[in-house]
């Protein structure tokens, strides 16, 4: 499947793993019908790592963090996560792709957030953050309860615990979604455009959420156009363009001294 | 006008009128049960990814609303014990091919119902199940059906009261509903007025029990917390919405359309 990176063998489990990237995507294709949507992408997240991934509409980068929740399978390359390979089942050489119940599992490291927060409708907010923990989790009722409701204390929302999604706000709408993947105490956070469909005065709750996220040391994987947060919180940015990184460096190094005339024309645009 | 009240009394507190409305009701009602779990599986077979359940289901859905209730009903009364000789026992009875025919013609009906209940919830929900670790059974069960049964319970109510006034075909595989009993009545006594409109009576009834039973289950599934007034509701909430003083709930996209 993937090709180079030869000096680089894939899933070590075990001894070193610590010393390893949390993350890493390798050499990552995607194509949907003629469009190849992803190029060939790699790219590493350390613990506790914060990463921005920019880039304009249509550039592949909700694709990478859909095929990095296992929601979709990527056509080549491959994704480790803590030294293992996901959404694979390698056998004698044979690579296989994981049956949706095998994927059901492994998606409970990754926590994902998206851009329409994508709540139950059927259910308030503590039972939103509940259900993954009673059904996939197997936790008691009773102590699920508690959880989710520690969970919505801590974005804030223990006072509308019993509001159903119609009765709130976007920005209260996506504390909940950040609380639900939350609680299922997940390796690595994926954030898809999490402002973008928020009324302007919302932004800042949610933000100040996912700053609030990345201060206790979770690993983060954010798709965004916020350039002000991604400079104060990212640990290191990236551009996407058609399909491929085009740059990826420190913060204060990207929108400083941005090395490419790609990356320089992107921060005219958004400044 | 020569209306017999006393005729059109007795008629209607008869034991014979009881036990049709009852036979109506209890057939109509068993009935619409077997539809819907029918209709289910016959739903995700319309919608499944794969080929053959879609080719099947599609199959079941135009023959059985292709062809006539009426005629399936004697197909299963008649024909069935023809061609299955284990059919012309004692158990299978007016009743059973009545509960045959009725539910595997409405399962075509509810199959719909509940395949544009399921495609109405938007897909986010369950893409975002599947991201928190949920099996596909649990999406469906868990998110999917929950909601799509909101969907599906008008249109169903529908259904179901055009159910109990089916069971009136059942006549001609010799069940004695209500509609049959009414038509006994006038044969022996040629008031016509007064037998049918007992049997009138009773439908009223009826469905009527049936709106009320569905407006009570259509309220469990509204999915607003019960805040009492808009005085402790959050600024954000009712900004949107600003409806009549004392009116409690988020109007929904219809509510909101219509008052424009």
């Amino acid at each position: 499947m993937s090709t180079a990176n030869a000096e680089q063998p894939a899933a070590t489990t075990g001894r070193h793993a610590h010393q390893l990237p949390l993350l890493r995507v390798q050499d990552l294709h995607k194509r949907y019908g003629a469009t190849e949507v992803l190029k060939g992408v790699d790219f590493t997240v350390d613990r506790g790592e914060v990463k921005a991934l920019l880039g304009p509409s249509g550039s592949g980068k909700s694709t990478i963090l859909r095929l990095m929740a296992l929601l979709e399978a990527p056509d080549a390359g491959e994704i480790i996560l803590d030294g293992k390979r996901l959404g694979v089942s390698v056998s004698g050489g044979r690579v296989s792709h994981l049956r949706e119940r095998d994927l059901a599992r492994q998606r409970t490291d990754i926590g994902m957030v998206f851009q329409r927060f994508n709540l139950f409708n059927h259910l308030d907010a503590l039972h939103n953050v509940m259900l993954g923990l009673t059904q996939v989790r197997k936790v008691s009722r009773s102590e699920a309860r508690d959880r989710a409701h520690a969970m919505l204390t801590r974005v804030g929302l223990a006072q509308r615990a019993g509001h159903f999604p119609s009765e709130l706000s976007g920005g209260q709408q996506q504390r909940v979604a950040i609380a639900r993947a939350l609680v299922m105490d997940p390796k690595v956070m994926l954030f898809d455009e999490p402002t973008s469909a928020l009324d302007p005065e919302l932004v800042g709750e949610v933000l100040a959420v996912m700053e609030q996220l990345a201060g206790e040391g979770m690993t983060m994987v954010v798709v965004t156009h916020e350039v002000r947060f991604a400079r104060r919180v990212a640990d290191e940015v990236a551009l996407f363009d058609s399909g491929q990184i085009v740059e990826q460096a420190a913060p204060d190094e990207f929108f400083d001294r941005p090395q490419h005339e790609r990356t320089r024309r992107f921060l005219e645009h958004v400044h | 006008m020569e209306f017999d009240g006393t005729i059109f009394w007795d008629a209607l507190t008869s034991q014979e009128y009881l036990d049709g409305a009852v036979l109506s009701i209890g057939l109509a009602a068993a009935s619409q049960v077997l539809a819907v779990i029918i209709g289910f599986v016959v739903a995700l077979g319309r919608i499944s990814k794969h080929r053959a359940p879609r080719a099947v289901a599609g199959l079941y859905v135009w023959f059985f609303r292709a062809i006539p209730t009426l005629l399936v009903l004697l197909l299963v009364w008649n024909a069935g014990p023809q061609l299955f000789p284990a059919l012309r026992e004692d158990w299978f009875s007016p009743f059973l091919a009545g509960l045959i025919g009725l539910s595997i013609v409405e399962a075509a009906y509810m199959a719909e119902i509940i395949r544009a209940a399921l495609l109405s919830i938007d897909d986010g929900q369950a893409v975002a199940a599947r991201a928190l670790g949920l099996t596909p059974l649990q999406v469906l069960r868990k998110v999917l059906v929950p909601q799509a049964i909101k969907v599906a319970l008008p249109p169903t109510g529908n259904e179901f009261i055009a159910m109990i006034k089916y069971t009136s075909l059942a006549s001609v595989i010799s069940l004695r509903e209500l509609l049959t009993t009414a038509q006994v009545g006038v044969s022996v006594t040629f008031r016509y007025a007064e037998y049918y409109v007992a049997a009138l009576v009773y439908y009223l009834v009826i469905v009527s029990l049936v709106m009320l039973l569905q407006s009570w289950i259509e309220r469990r599934y509204r999915w607003t917390s019960t805040v009492p007034t808009r005085r402790f509701l959050p600024p954000s909430w009712s900004r949107r919405s600003p409806g009549a003083p004392g009116s409690t709930g988020t109007p929904n996209a219809a509510q909101e359309a219509l008052k424009v």
